[in-house]
């Protein structure tokens, strides 16, 4: 089995390229493999603790919650880029990991795979 | 004991959105990336700027005076400052009409000694070829 890299930047609401990303890693735990995902810029949205659940928007709080307890799965968001919008660890779901930019860099080291999806 | 090249290519435009600037502070953050890693481990980046990302490099920015954040032209010096290499496409600046000294082309008055390099695309591309993970921006 493999470590896949996954790097977004894209919001949760406005861009459906997150919901790419989870669905992604949820496929790719699924079948086995290792999952990191770096969320910076808007895509630290995805951390943001009380989202709620309404058809119109994408909902990947739950898909989230149900990959950490895989333990295959760690969800990161950059700090600095969180912090700018006001997402600070008391704000950010359990489970998440908040770290600075060389932490991606460090999981891409070891990964097999980066697929890095850059903002819009 | 490995070092990982990484390949951070940026083709969008400076201030039109931030995905430029968090290309060169994620290429900047491999300057810290060894305390995560095993003794003797480390990735080697390497900057490029291709397609309209080549105007990232252009000087006089007034970024801090109009937006009142950092502009690119200072990121870009910083990463020439800590040895980063930054490679500006040379056909892409010709077709937006930019020459050598109209771009960033190096970090002297802050103590830079790297300068960037202006290269035609296909060294831009044995680069991606030779480079363990490819970082879009």
């Amino acid at each position: 089995m493999g470590k896949l890299t996954i790097g977004c930047f894209s919001s949760l609401v406005g861009s459906m390229t997150l919901d790419f990303a989870v669905k992604l890693a949820e496929a790719a735990v699924k079948k086995g493999h290792e999952v990191d995902l770096w969320l910076s810029s808007n895509g630290t949205m995805l951390g943001k603790k009380g989202q709620s659940k309404f058809r119109d928007y994408s909902y990947l709080a739950g898909t989230v919650e149900e990959l950490l307890k895989t333990g295959k799965f760690r969800i990161t968001n950059c700090e600095a880029c969180a912090k700018a919008r006001g997402i600070d660890k008391g704000d950010t779901m359990e489970g998440f990991g908040i770290h600075s930019m060389d932490w991606y860099l460090a999981s891409a080291f070891d990964a097999d795979k980066v697929i890095h999806i850059g903002g819009e | 004991m490995a070092i990982k090249k990484l390949a951070f290519i940026v083709d969008k435009l400076p201030y039109k959105a931030e995905t430029s600037r968090l290309a060169f502070t994620h290429a900047i953050a491999s300057q810290t990336v060894e305390i995560y890693l095993e003794d003797g481990d480390n990735v080697e980046p390497v900057i490029a700027l291709i397609g309209d990302g080549v105007l990232n490099a252009v000087k006089d920015q007034k970024a801090l005076d109009i937006y009142g954040v950092t502009s690119l032209e200072m990121h870009m010096k910083n990463a020439l400052l800590l040895d980063l290499r930054v490679l500006v496409c040379k056909e892409d600046m010709e077709r937006l009409g930019l020459t050598e000294d109209k771009i960033v082309m190096d970090a002297e008055e802050i103590g830079g000694e790297l300068t960037t390099q202006i290269v035609p695309f296909d060294d831009i591309m044995k680069e991606i070829e030779t480079s363990d993970h490819v970082l879009y921006f």
